[in-house]
């Protein structure tokens, strides 16, 4: 990882230590604290840690044939779709997609969106040179493009195509999903948005056929509606353990 | 001169670097007088800190490490998540871009703007903006107490709490 | 057993040499213009898109590589397996390794998303990365040379050549095993995810480099008007036979094991059968062109004799070498991704259940054609200043069996 910077690093530990304190304040002060989103949100300062696991279970019972609102939302949310006037049809960024498919031999149809799976063993990160594919402590897996060279080997190395290289340069990105020339990005299941206790913009958008949630708490409405139907991976063959489950297909 | 061993080599370096670091160390002491980069001027943030502090830090550290407070956060939230808003770009966005006559902003990266008169006069190329937003898109995060309850708490107090706001707020 | 051999530079002189250098300059100079202007504009002047990822740079690139590898051959077989008439062609041997792999890895940097990122590329390492691995090699690789080439040039460190060829040999090895495996280690893809392309791509660059060797040695040899006698070039001549022939092999037996299992079947069909440009290439260029052919005239009683036709049989080999990289590479990633086996895809957001389309624009070309100019540069400009070529390798000279002097 890069140097930290000791000044921030020490501003840090200051400031831990002395939560206590500063908690007292709160209660001194209570009107000041009214944006404090949902209460299960993890506090801004603190660090995901491996105790959650998040994922989406997409039951393509629920999604009508020729319905994109899922990929309506992520573009409207994380800008793109329509950012890349130069670029091919074949070059343009997708962070999600509908799939429609046939079983080939019994004729069944189904409609589904198709991102970024958020393995526990991302092919992925095992192949990237420098470590910007990762997997964030909380199982969301990202692109760090600071420091992606634009090699494109995770893009060969993903089963699902869930990965785009950016073509040509853009202009004005969302603050909360900064994207750019030469690096490689995929889906980020909206962490600015699960960073703060919200569900990711294509759940939000669709909460009949997708569920937001944590896998390692039992009590979850993901983990208890995969407990009660089944679920499948997509490429299981593969044995990545993906965070996106399918029902129905 | 075609004889000279290769120490009395190093040893002419040396002495020829030594008024360098003569200067270095004067320039440092002329610091205190006067901020690197004074004589440049470039726009004025939209609002101060508090009313005590007009950036994030003191002027004098922000101008000398501005940097370092950015890659951290930027390492920390992007890997771990940590959404405080002191440290953000975005806040750095939101407070220091101008607007033209018509109201309308103009990017924090164009040429005369306050990143870039002082990174091409000192000749550093950055590329945060090929990828981050240049202009502010939602109303900043970054909270500061009022001024006038510092005059009851100690100044350290009141220090916490602006770090508690600043990382407590909505965040995104 | 020890030959005097003297090495002298060449003259460069000559307008030819001149002619020779000019043209390799102009070539670089297109191919940074190439770079600069896929670099400003982004990818989209390319011909790659999100579906074949990796294009024409990636084709010459990883000839260059692969190729280097196995120009180090020659001077393997004289230092390791100690065969005295290969000793006079270490040098050269060693130097167009290096020259190969720096014209490879320039063209793979500079097709890079972020190349003004090299400096992360050398400070940030995920070790579980073939990629990462294999930048270590490819460092190791010139490094390794570079004092392998200095112990065989430099007279006090004549003793110590031999370890250090030893080094090299095994580390080229490697490095053409983590060449192969960038590709044989992907799980997703139909065409790659075989452990057999590690050894593949090993014996790839046998055959490879050793074209590229015959024809740098002739045609250094033939503008310098200097003695290369028949006994070096009808023992060369043989190894590539028997280097495409192995290379033959191994395409064989990928393809039928391959053919054995049935969830590979439309990927074969697609690359033997039915896949337009791929099939194609496959079978006219690759195996017709590219092996058949000059194994033929490689193994001919009168022209495998022949100078002109022995050139002509190690250029068809390189034709051939491109051809087979650009369907293992644009071919395996051209082939539509399983993701829902079983399945078929009616329609999709993403061309899901489509074959990949490319096609490669001028700038990649003229980027990958610069790589190979930047080699044959630094080779020619070697050879000119630094005493790499024997003044003659005319069969006394090179006979092993020949009295010491």
């Amino acid at each position: 990882m890069s140097e930290p910077s000791t000044l921030a690093d020490a501003a840090r530990r200051n400031f831990l230590a002395k939560a206590g304190v500063a908690t007292g304040a709160a209660v001194m002060a209570p009107g000041l604290f009214l944006s404090v989103s949902t209460a299960s949100a993890r506090p801004a300062d603190q660090p995901v840690t491996s105790e959650k696991r998040w994922g989406i279970l997409v039951d393509t019972t629920k999604c009508a044939s020729d319905c994109n609102d899922c990929v309506t939302a992520c573009e409207n949310e994380n800008g793109w779709g329509s950012s890349e006037p130069n670029s091919s049809a074949e070059q343009k960024a997708h962070w999600i997609r509908s799939v429609k498919i046939r079983n080939k031999s019994t004729g069944f149809t189904k409609t589904l969106p198709m991102m970024c799976q958020h393995c526990e063993h991302p092919p992925c990160v095992d192949v990237c040179p420098t470590g910007a594919s990762f997997r964030r402590a909380d199982g969301i897996v990202l692109v760090d493009k600071h420091i992606c060279i634009g090699c494109r080997y995770c893009m060969m190395a993903c089963p699902y195509k869930a990965r785009s290289f950016v073509h040509e340069a853009l202009h004005d990105q969302k603050p909360w999903a900064p994207r750019g020339k030469g690096t490689v990005e995929s889906c980020t299941m909206c962490d600015h948005l699960v960073d703060k206790g919200e569900k990711p913009a294509c759940v939000q958008a669709c909460s009949s056929a997708l569920t937001f949630g944590d896998l390692y708490d039992e009590n979850s409405e993901i983990s208890q509606a995969m407990k009660a139907k089944d679920s499948v991976e997509i490429r299981a063959d593969l044995d990545l353990n993906t965070g996106v489950r399918y029902r129905g297909i | 001169m075609s004889h000279r061993s290769p120490a009395s080599r190093i040893l002419a370096l040396l002495l020829l670097l030594l008024p360098l670091a003569a200067t270095a160390d004067s320039e440092g002491e002329a610091e205190k007088e006067a901020l690197p980069f004074s004589d440049l001027s470039f726009p004025e943030p939209a609002r101060h800190f508090s009313a005590e502090q007009k950036c994030v830090q003191p002027v004098e550290e922000m101008r000398k490490n501005h940097m370092n407070y950015i890659l951290h956060q930027r390492d920390e939230t992007v890997h771990e998540g940590i959404r405080t808003r002191r440290y953000a770009l975005e806040e750095c966005v939101n407070c220091h871009t101008a607007q033209d006559d018509k109201g309308k902003y103009i990017p924090i990266n164009a040429p005369d703007q306050f990143c870039y008169s002082c990174h091409s006069y000192a000749s550093v190329k950055i590329d945060c903006f090929e990828c981050h937003a240049t202009k502010p898109v939602r109303p900043s995060t970054l909270q500061t107490p009022a001024s006038t309850t510092s005059s009851t708490n100690s100044d350290k107090l009141s220090n916490d709490i602006r770090q508690l706001l600043a990382s407590e707020g909505p965040a995104q | 057993m020890k030959l005097t051999m003297n090495y002298r530079e060449t003259e460069g002189s000559s307008t030819g040499f001149w002619v020779l250098v000019g043209g390799l300059a102009l070539l670089i100079a297109l191919a940074g213009g190439a770079t600069l202007f896929m670099e400003h504009e982004g990818h989209y002047v390319t011909g790659m898109n999100n579906q074949i990822v990796w294009g024409m740079p990636h084709v010459f690139a990883i000839f260059l590589i692969v190729a280097a590898s196995g120009a180090l051959n020659v001077a393997s077989i004289g230092t390791v397996f100690g065969k005295p008439l290969y000793k006079p062609l270490g040098r050269l041997s060693g130097l167009l390794a290096v020259a190969l792999l720096l014209g490879g890895l320039v063209v793979l940097v500079l097709d890079l998303g972020r190349p003004d990122r090299l400096i992360v590329a050398m400070t940030y390492y995920n070790f579980k990365s073939i990629f990462a691995w294999n930048i270590i090699l490819y460092n190791g690789f010139i490094a390794i040379t570079v004092v392998y080439l200095w112990m065989m040039m430099e007279r006090r460190m004549n003793k110590y050549y031999r370890p250090a060829g030893f080094v090299a040999f095994v580390w080229r090895l490697i490095l053409t095993t983590g060449t192969g495996s960038i590709f044989g280690f992907l799980v997703a893809r139909q065409a790659y995810d075989a452990a057999i392309l590690a050894p593949m791509f090993v014996i790839m660059s046998f055959a490879y480099g050793l074209a590229v060797f015959i024809l740098v040695l002739m045609a250094s040899y033939n503008w310098t008007q200097r003695p290369l006698g028949d006994a070096i070039v009808r023992r060369l001549k043989n190894l590539l036979g028997v280097f495409i022939a192995a290379v033959l092999y191994f395409v064989t037996v990928y393809h039928l094991t391959n053919l054995y299992a049935t969830e590979h079947h439309g990927v074969e069909r697609f690359i033997l059968l039915d896949g337009g440009i791929y099939t194609k290439l496959f079978w006219i260029v690759q195996i017709g062109l590219g092996s058949l052919l000059p194994l033929a005239m490689l193994y001919h009683p009168t022209l495998g004799k022949s100078r002109p036709a022995i050139a002509t049989a190690a250029a068809l080999v390189i034709v051939g070498a491109f051809a087979q990289l650009y369907v293992i590479l644009i071919g395996g990633q051209a082939y539509p991704l399983e993701i829902f086996p079983g399945y078929e895809v009616l329609s999709s957001g993403f061309f899901d259940g489509q074959i990949g389309t490319y096609s490669p624009s001028i700038w990649e070309i003229t980027l990958g054609v610069g790589g190979v100019a930047l080699a044959l540069m630094i080779v020619t400009i070697a050879v000119r200043v630094l005493r790499f070529l024997p003044e003659t390798l005319a069969d006394a000279a090179v006979d092993p069996h020949a009295p010491v002097s």
